[in-house]
């Protein structure tokens, strides 16, 4: 029950942050109300007792990527994009396509309803979140840990070589 | 285990109590004066000559990109500091691997000066 509750109320913030992020004119507001649904995002992870997964949410979605997308909204200038007209002739074939899409999904999730169910409280004795992902990630995946390393490199490196005029 | 996080929801609920309630109520008893006067500078201040939000130099962006890159190296570290006991020296030599190998990056990102600001 309080579980049912929790979970409209993130997915209804989740919903609302998305429908608000792409019809707002201002790409600033479009960004809080994107940094709303990412903190929903969390908040639905926590629900599902993945609190390392709402912790890495908050951390690198919310203050990572979204400072990224401000100084991307700051480093162009928008204000010819905020006062040209927000939606093309086709905005209505969209609206349908998306519609038939939004159709043939919930239709499946109709036909196996019966496997969607809260996993509710798990009795005892569950390692940690945090411990659980400690162990498979410097145990059991300690190569791809290490690889993921290099690919951090490569990411560096390859945001310097993009920004910088001369290297 | 969700008991936990009632302080947090608590906490949220405030934040955005506050200012819903004191603008609101802000709103109930200052005089609202719509007008083209209020919006400009004083009678002895300076006219503005442009926009204030003008384009920002890309400098700032390779910063927060490369902040962004160190975010996730430090996510990184949360689960590892967690199990350090359990993991023992194994896990210490495969964190400095880890970070070794980063600090690569960040030597090559000094010598070829991208933190240099001008």
């Amino acid at each position: 029950m309080l579980d049912q509750f929790f979970f409209y109320i993130f997915a209804s913030v989740i919903l609302l942050g998305g429908l608000l992020t792409i019809t707002r004119r201002s790409a600033v507001h479009s960004a809080i109300f994107l940094i709303a649904t990412l903190l929903g995002i969390a908040g639905l992870f926590l629900h599902l007792q993945a609190e390392f997964l709402a912790g890495v949410q908050v951390i690198l979605y919310v203050g990572g990527i979204m400072v990224l997308f401000l100084f991307v909204i700051m480093l162009v200038n928008l204000d010819q994009a905020a006062r040209q007209r927000q939606f093309n002739r086709q905005w209505w074939l969209a609206l349908l396509a998306a519609a038939a899409v939004c159709g043939e999904a919930l239709y499946g999730l109709y036909r196996g309803r019966g496997a969607f169910t809260f996993p509710g409280a798990v009795p005892g004795n569950m390692p940690p979140n945090t411990q659980a992902v400690g162990n498979a990630l410097y145990q059991n995946y300690m190569l791809p840990f290490e690889v993921a390393s290099i690919m951090l490199l490569v990411a560096m490196v390859g945001a310097v070589v993009m920004a910088k005029k001369r290297l | 285990m969700p008991g936990n996080y009632i302080p947090i929801l608590v906490f949220l609920v405030l934040a955005f109590a506050f200012p819903v309630v004191a603008l609101s109520l802000a709103a109930l008893v200052r005089p609202s004066a719509q007008s083209g006067e209020r919006l400009t500078p004083y009678e002895c201040g300076i006219q503005p000559v442009s926009d204030s939000r003008g384009r920002y130099t890309v400098r700032f962006y390779i910063i927060a990109m490369l902040f962004v890159i160190f975010d996730v190296e430090t996510v990184f570290l949360y689960p590892w500091a967690v199990q350090y006991k359990a993991l023992k020296v194994f896990g210490l030599v495969e964190m400095l691997v880890f970070l070794a190998i980063l600090l690569v990056g960040y030597v090559w990102l000094y010598k070829k000066g991208a933190l240099e600001w001008v």
